[in-house]
């Protein structure tokens, strides 16, 4: 079964992320290197990704005119998508462990992939 | 027949869900059957096995559902051989249904249809929400647990407990859900709240040393036991200091306090035992102003320091008013204001105090919000009754 595991954080997410000290930082990292490499056999891929700030969106109308580009996310969430790990398990309980143990904090959206 | 079908729906259920691999066509196959037994037993007499009937029935149905599959001749192999008793394939189930990636009310709905055999229109009824509503949850969940591929198997071990946690949590749910909708007196209607302890009992006879489970199945047996004097001659809600406490079942209220004496010596105590033992003391108190409630002070002391919850501590002040007066109580209920502005009883009991103590205009306001608050309609009348508040 194949799910994709979104990392999202919320602004105050970003805020306390932007709080930590570069020892901090460093500890960091290094938990969400460590369970990268532990999860290694059932991660397929996965990014971390530029924050929104860097997004651009290109947005395709449904009367088929030209499509808008505009600088930033489309998406207005209170929450934004930090990264992302494409994985194969079992099952909802083996992705939902994966999802417990990630050591990035903000929250981690568990979504089943489509079986082609 | 609705002990009938408690007894073998979850079971039917569980074998189908095993062997076709795909929960939402057995939970249908049940059904079906289900339906079928509805329109023929009361003509043509309950069958002598309806174990036997019911899986004939729903055999039958699967093997209609078979012919498009792959593994076809495998799994029809696996249909003839009869429904093994042993291992109890429900608890499965259970944790299916009452898996945390289901929204709470979907895990009750889930788990009466597909645990209990109850109809949607049944579910429906007793949750007085309408049945498409229901049906729409119902939908949505089984498409979830398909789609994100929920499992149909036992927790590990090292996660039985939260989940047997969230097992419980779900059926004291059903069970306060039920409680409340139920009317009394008509037997008619399927009570969802006793649906709700059989299930618990279910959960006690897989798990016999789990405290917890037999906690909560104490709770709901004490609840039950004074059920028949929830309400008055005409359909009205009684509360429970004005209960008529000899219309209480004796007997079910010393075989729970049994089980709360059984789950005390498992040594592990928790927030159903202290609620179980909450509800005993006023089982066995003979009038309300009789009631140990020093006692039940200590056990909601216990409580708020295991499990703390604003609602929790509003119960608290209750017990506090009777022991300590209601300026003491007063005070504790005041300082709930902001975490329980939305809970009618929070503005129910706030009124009592607020009359007691003299404060009449204040007491009517708050009256007035409980009632606005209010959905279930014998809570409504009862409120409308006691405070004597006009409709608004």
């Amino acid at each position: 079964m194949k799910y994709v595991l979104l990392f999202c954080g919320s602004a105050e997410d970003a805020a306390a992320f932007e709080a930590l000290s570069p020892e901090e930082l460093q500890q960091r990292y290094a938990e969400v290197g460590q369970w990268w490499q532990a999860n290694g056999s059932k991660i397929r891929f996965g990014d971390q990704l530029q924050p929104p700030s860097t997004a651009t969106t290109v947005r395709h109308a449904w009367n088929g005119g030209e499509p808008v580009v505009t600088d930033g996310p489309f998406i207005e969430a209170k929450e934004s998508i930090g990264g992302y790990a494409s994985i194969e398990v079992a099952d909802l309980d083996e992705a939902l462990r994966m999802a417990r143990t990630w050591p990035g904090r903000g929250s981690v959206e568990i979504r089943p992939v489509v079986a082609r | 027949m609705a002990a009938v079908f408690r007894e073998e729906a979850g079971r039917l259920t569980a074998w189908l869900v095993r062997i076709l691999d795909d929960f939402a066509v057995a939970e249908e196959i049940v059904q079906d059957a289900l339906v079928a037994a509805l329109e023929q037993w009361p003509v043509e007499g309950l069958p002598e096995s309806p174990r036997a009937w019911l899986q004939t029935v729903a055999r039958r149905r699967a093997v209609d559902a078979l012919r498009r599959e792959v593994r076809y001749r495998e799994k029809l192999a696996e249909l003839d051989r009869p429904i093994p008793q042993e291992p109890d394939n429900r608890l499965e189930l259970l944790f299916m249904c009452c898996h945390p990636a289901l929204a709470p009310e979907a895990q009750v709905a889930l788990t009466l249809r597909a645990v209990c055999g109850l109809s949607s229109a049944e579910i429906a009824r007793a949750f007085l929400v309408s049945e498409a509503t229901l049906a729409q949850r119902l939908v949505r969940a089984k498409r979830k647990i398909a789609a994100a591929a929920i499992p149909y198997k036992l927790p590990r071990d090292d996660e039985l407990d939260a989940r047997i946690g969230q097992v419980l949590a779900a059926l004291y749910l059903m069970f306060n859900e039920g409680y409340l909708a139920s009317r009394g007196g008509s037997p008619a209607r399927r009570d969802i709240a006793e649906d709700a302890a059989w299930l618990a009992d279910l959960l006690v006879k897989l798990f016999p040393r789990e405290p917890e489970a037999i906690g909560l199945l104490a709770l709901m047996r004490l609840h039950l036991a004074r059920a028949n004097a929830r309400f008055d001659s005409h359909g009205q809600l009684v509360l429970l200091r004005d209960q008529d406490r000899g219309r209480w079942d004796a007997d079910a209220v010393a075989d729970a306090i049994g089980l709360i004496e059984r789950a005390a010596a498992l040594h592990r105590p928790g927030p159903y035992q202290l609620q179980a033992a909450i509800a005993a003391c006023h089982a066995e108190a003979p009038t309300w102003d009789q009631t140990d409630w020093r006692q039940i002070l200590i056990l909601y002391d216990m409580l708020v320091s295991l499990a703390p919850s604003p609602i929790t501590r509003l119960n608290r002040a209750v017990a506090l008013r009777q022991v300590a007066g209601p300026k003491v109580a007063l005070g504790e209920v005041q300082a709930l204001a902001a975490e329980l502005d939305e809970y009618h009883l929070f503005h129910a009991i706030y009124a009592d105090l607020l009359e007691e103590v003299g404060e009449n205009e204040l007491s009517r306001a708050e009256k007035v919000r409980a009632l606005a608050l209010t959905h279930n309609p014998a809570e409504q009348s009862l409120l409308r009754r006691r405070l004597a508040v006009e409709p608004c």
